[in-house]
């Protein structure tokens, strides 16, 4: 029985109906890994033996008769900047690279508690900074539908590990399309909640006002499952909104009548390929069958929106990743004449080009002289962009675009070209700026490779999206299935 | 040489008594050994978070509100970014453009006249304290202790207002007494709990305009700041005498060589690239509240200071001694209140005696066991000449031990003052026999010998004799020989 190609919902089931053991579902995740990792790359540290027992005293548990959370015993592997106490979190970066938490994630004491089982840290683009997972300091991630190409990023160890059945969920972080960018280009579902849903706690800060965790997994109901373990206030977390979450994988509906759909109209102009945009149009046209309704609708300041990120997010990433300095913890270069001898050459050989690039980039954004032109600019940006979509949500429920305006490129394709890369973050950027929830989920292929239907709504309406996801992912005939790899 | 006016500019960093750190749940304290007061969150490791202390809002605006300030109801918190190896996160979380509290003065007394200047009050910000680093002599390089980072900080910024360093000297105070009034900070500045930088210019007398400033760091007392002051204006009056020009620096004060040193110039001025911290909402700071904070404030100490130089017609010193002392002040004006005895007789005692003796027996005036109304009852006795001076002294000692009415001290330890001529005599006498000379002294005219010969009789009776009455009787009996 290949318990990898699993559902979380599906093996919770089972779980319960005593088909089969959290130490079997665990032993099949890691014979998976095993039989596909040195072809997909996806994890940079297991945790093998921490895995297993946690799966055991899942069994335990379950033996003695406990009401468990439905996510006992589920295989979740956790992006590599989330911090797991015991487990080295690396950031992907030479930084890092021994680095041991002394300290769990708001999210890890969550899950912990839910009894999930982690096989390990997964790769990411270095501090989470890119959107191919090839500025990771230690291995380039394949993605599992076609191995020449790049998962996309940062949570491209997270996607991958997914989409080749080597967890069964998995914990990203989005901070301009993190999450949905790798969902897309692996064809999972992955979920950028809206922002202050999710505590930050433990999350290495890359951008602390754009951040948010999020669920990705092979399933509507089993993200929105993940989701709920996640969700909820965090008094350690001052961005963390006070509020009561429903149960989503217990409330799911899959009934779009009435739903209101709008399509922002700068989201399928030129820059994102015609394949791409026919797909995402095919699937709201099946909802539209269902039911819902569709107006076009408009977001002017779209093409804005990537200097504002890229101000924003590098401005903020200069500062958070100031404390990588080698006086306390992490890498420091060997030889050294002073203390700014060793700042410089410990920041110079421990960071990676693009994570330096943004580090320059955000210190000299925020430089004096420069602030009012560049910062407060794109801070002005900020609240226009965000008023552009309250102005939308006026008119529609949910509004659907693509999540990424190309499908996975090669591996190495875009390395060179830095302002490329950051194209690829076009479709998914207004979202965090925004502080919006956005789901990705797989709408069919070009060439073999996934496209991913991007769902976006007001501040605090996952359940929306989730059921909207929900309805199409029915129509399409069911959860993602795993990467063959033969 | 031309006549210089020397402009001056204060910085004063108080740490708040709080009893947890600014953003995590750390102690506040002082003294702790080495790296024992420190979390995840104050040592800045990745993917900590900052929370406030909503007490460290509430004590500024105290301040504030004790500086007669503006207080902005709405302000934030913003990052200050600088490498030093004191400081974790390698950024301060500080507030840049809008501070908790704007626009206040402190009215400082510059004379025993009760001469009051009022010193302009810019701004009080909060943030947080760094680490600090042990240049040790059994290791090599250097150690970071991370006890102090994340302590609640105030600074208070005045305005050029100071025209001496005796003036900078007296807002110290007084700001130093305004803290203590309002039990805000411990204000120790041993233990680096007030700290300052100075802004120093000099112009020629009568200008208008300022001259170019520059500014001290280092400065750890307030005697420390006059120096600097005077040496700084010195420097500069010097280089403008000789045609020079001030050129815009920070200096390093060095108190034990009297100097200071170029940190650096303008041109090097770190910028510290300021922005809104995004970890931290904006804060909001409830309207009532502010109000209920002003309503609450105590007297403070200027007005205070003038009250009890009005009211109880002390001498300068000894009021401003009293009013320096969160527990004598108070304790006095009870006293005072009782009617029982004297403001002055009460202040001398506090000042004095009482003072001395807490210090010996290492207590506060609450760890001990006197009280306003056995004080003020002992001080009566001595008033009404039930009691020497001398034994009052004793029944001091007492009232600071047990607490027992002085009455019953004076009763129990036979201290009461005799007034029996019949008793006094005989030792009169003894005393004129044993001191021939001193009565020969006396006939030759010197008079106030007599003063030694009462003292004499004082020590014989154990200071129970009543010594007005050994007076009128010596007199009397060198009279009859």
């Amino acid at each position: 029985m290949k318990l990898y190609e699993k559902t979380a919902v599906e093996l919770g089931a089972m779980l319960r109906r005593k088909e089969c053991s959290a130490v079997e579902i665990a032993q099949d995740t890691f014979d998976r890994i095993d039989q596909v990792e040195d072809k997909v790359h996806a994890y940079l540290t297991l945790s093998r033996q921490e895995a297993l027992a946690q799966a055991e005293k899942v069994d335990e548990r379950l033996a003695a008769g406990e009401e468990l959370s439905p996510l006992a015993g589920i295989p979740v592997a956790v992006k590599d900047n989330i911090s797991t106490k015991g487990v080295r979190t690396t950031c992907a970066s030479r930084m890092l690279e021994n680095y041991i938490p002394p300290f769990n994630a708001f999210v890890m004491d969550k899950l912990e508690a839910a009894g999930i089982v982690m096989p390990g840290k997964v790769n990411l683009d270095e501090f989470a900074m890119g959107s191919s997972c090839e500025n990771s300091a230690f291995q380039k991630t394949a993605n599992p539908r076609d191995l020449t190409r790049v998962p996309g990023g940062s949570s491209g160890g997270s996607a991958a590990a997914v989409a080749a059945g080597e967890a069964v969920l998995a914990l990203g972080s989005d901070t301009g399309g993190s999450i949905r960018q790798p969902a897309s280009l692996c064809g999972i579902v992955g979920l950028k909640p809206t922002y202050g849903s999710v505590s930050r706690y433990g999350l290495v800060a890359f951008a602390s006002s754009l951040d948010q965790i999020g669920p990705m997994g092979r399933s509507v109901e089993d993200v929105a499952m993940l989701y709920s373990a996640i969700c909820g206030h965090d008094p350690m977390d001052a961005t963390s909104a006070r509020r009561e979450y429903p149960d989503f994988g217990k409330t799911l509906s899959r009934q779009v009548k009435g739903l209101r759909i709008g399509l922002p109209k700068e989201y399928f102009g030129d820059g994102v390929d015609d394949g791409i945009k026919e797909l995402v149009l095919a699937a709201v046209r099946r909802l539209e069958k269902e039911g819902a309704s569709i107006c076009e609708i408009s977001l002017p300041s779209t093409d804005s929106a990537l200097s504002a990120y890229y101000i924003i997010s590098s401005a903020e990433a200069s500062s958070n990743l100031a404390r990588f300095d080698g006086v306390k913890y992490g890498y420091r270069t060997k030889e050294y004449e002073n203390l700014i001898d060793m700042y410089e050459r410990t920041r110079s050989e421990g960071f990676g080009d693009e994570v330096k690039r943004r580090i320059m980039l955000g210190t000299f954004v925020l430089s004096s002289g420069y602030y009012d032109a560049y910062y407060k600019k794109a801070k002005a940006l900020q609240m226009q962009i965000a008023q552009e979509y309250a102005a939308g949500f006026e008119q529609c429920d949910v509004m659907m675009v693509p999540t990424s305006p190309c499908t996975a490129f090669r591996l190495g394709e875009n390395m060179d070209d830095p302002l490329k890369m950051y194209a690829a973050d076009i479709c998914t950027i207004t979202v965090n700026i925004a502080g919006l929830p956005a789901l990705s989920i797989p709408c069919g292929s070009l060439e073999g490779l996934p496209v991913g239907l991007q769902m976006i709504g007001p501040r605090f309406s996952e359940e929306t999206l989730f059921r909207a996801a929900a309805c199409h992912e029915m129509l399409q005939g069911g959860p993602c299935a795993v990467a063959e790899l033969h | 040489m031309r006549e210089y006016e020397i402009v001056v500019g204060l910085e004063v960093h108080a740490e708040l008594n709080t009893k947890t750190k600014i953003y995590c749940g750390c102690k506040n304290a002082f003294g702790s050994e080495v790296n024992t007061n420190c979390c995840p969150i104050c040592l800045g490791m990745p993917g900590t978070l900052p929370t406030l202390n909503k007490s460290v809002v509430e004590y500024a605006i105290r301040m504030g509100h004790a500086l007669g300030c503006t207080i902005n109801p709405v302000s934030k918190m913003d990052r200050k970014n600088y490498f030093y190896p004191d400081l974790p996160k390698a950024y301060q979380i500080s507030q840049f453009d809008i501070p908790l509290c704007e626009h206040g003065y402190l009215d400082v007394m510059l004379d025993e006249e009760g001469t009051t200047k009022r010193i302009g009050i810019t701004r009080i910000h909060i943030e947080e304290d760094a680490g600090k680093l042990i240049h040790g002599e059994e290791f090599s390089g250097s150690l970071v202790d991370f006890n102090r980072c994340g302590v609640p900080l105030i600074e208070i910024v005045s305005e050029p207002d100071m025209r001496s360093s005796h003036e900078a000297h007296a807002y110290l105070e007084g700001l130093r007494d305004v803290l203590m009034t309002l039990g805000i900070s411990d204000c120790k500045m041993q233990e680096g709990s007030i700290r300052c930088d100075v802004n120093v210019s000099v112009r020629p007398k009568g200008s208008q305009e300022f001259g170019t400033r520059c500014e001290m760091k280092n400065v750890n007392s307030f005697s420390g700041a006059q120096r600097a002051i005077d040496y700084e204006a010195q420097r500069q009056i010097a280089i403008l005498e000789a045609g020079g020009t001030i050129t815009q620096e920070t200096r390093r004060w060095d108190d034990l060589k009297g100097q200071n040193f170029l940190l650096r110039s303008k041109e090097d001025a770190q910028d510290y690239r300021y922005f809104p911290e995004p970890d931290l909402l904006t804060i909001v700071v409830d309207e009532a509240d502010i109000r209920r904070w002003k309503e609450e404030l105590p007297e403070l100490p200027h007005h205070k200071l003038l009250r009890f130089l009005k009211d109880y017609q002390l001498p300068y010193f000894d009021a401003n001694l009293l009013v320096e002392d969160l527990e004598k002040a108070p304790f006095f004006e009870e006293c005072a209140k009782l009617g029982l005895c004297s403001s002055r007789a009460i202040a001398n005692w506090l000042n004095g005696e009482v003072t001395r003796l807490l210090a010996d027996r290492k207590e506060t005036l609450a760890q001990s066991r006197l009280t306003p109304e056995g004080l003020a009852r002992m001080i009566q006795m001595i008033e009404k000449k039930e009691i020497s001076n001398t034994a009052g002294k004793t029944v001091l000692e007492e009232l600071l031990a047990t607490g027992k009415a002085p009455a019953q001290i004076v009763q129990e330890k036979g201290l009461g003052q005799i007034s029996d001529s019949g008793a006094l005599e005989p030792i009169a006498r003894q005393v004129l026999a044993d001191n021939p000379d001193a009565v020969a002294k006396y006939k030759n005219g010197k008079t106030n010998i007599v003063g030694f010969l009462v003292g004499q009789c004082m020590k014989a009776s154990k200071g129970k004799g009543n010594p007005a009455l050994f007076n009128k009787m010596i007199l009397e009996m060198i009279d009859q020989m």
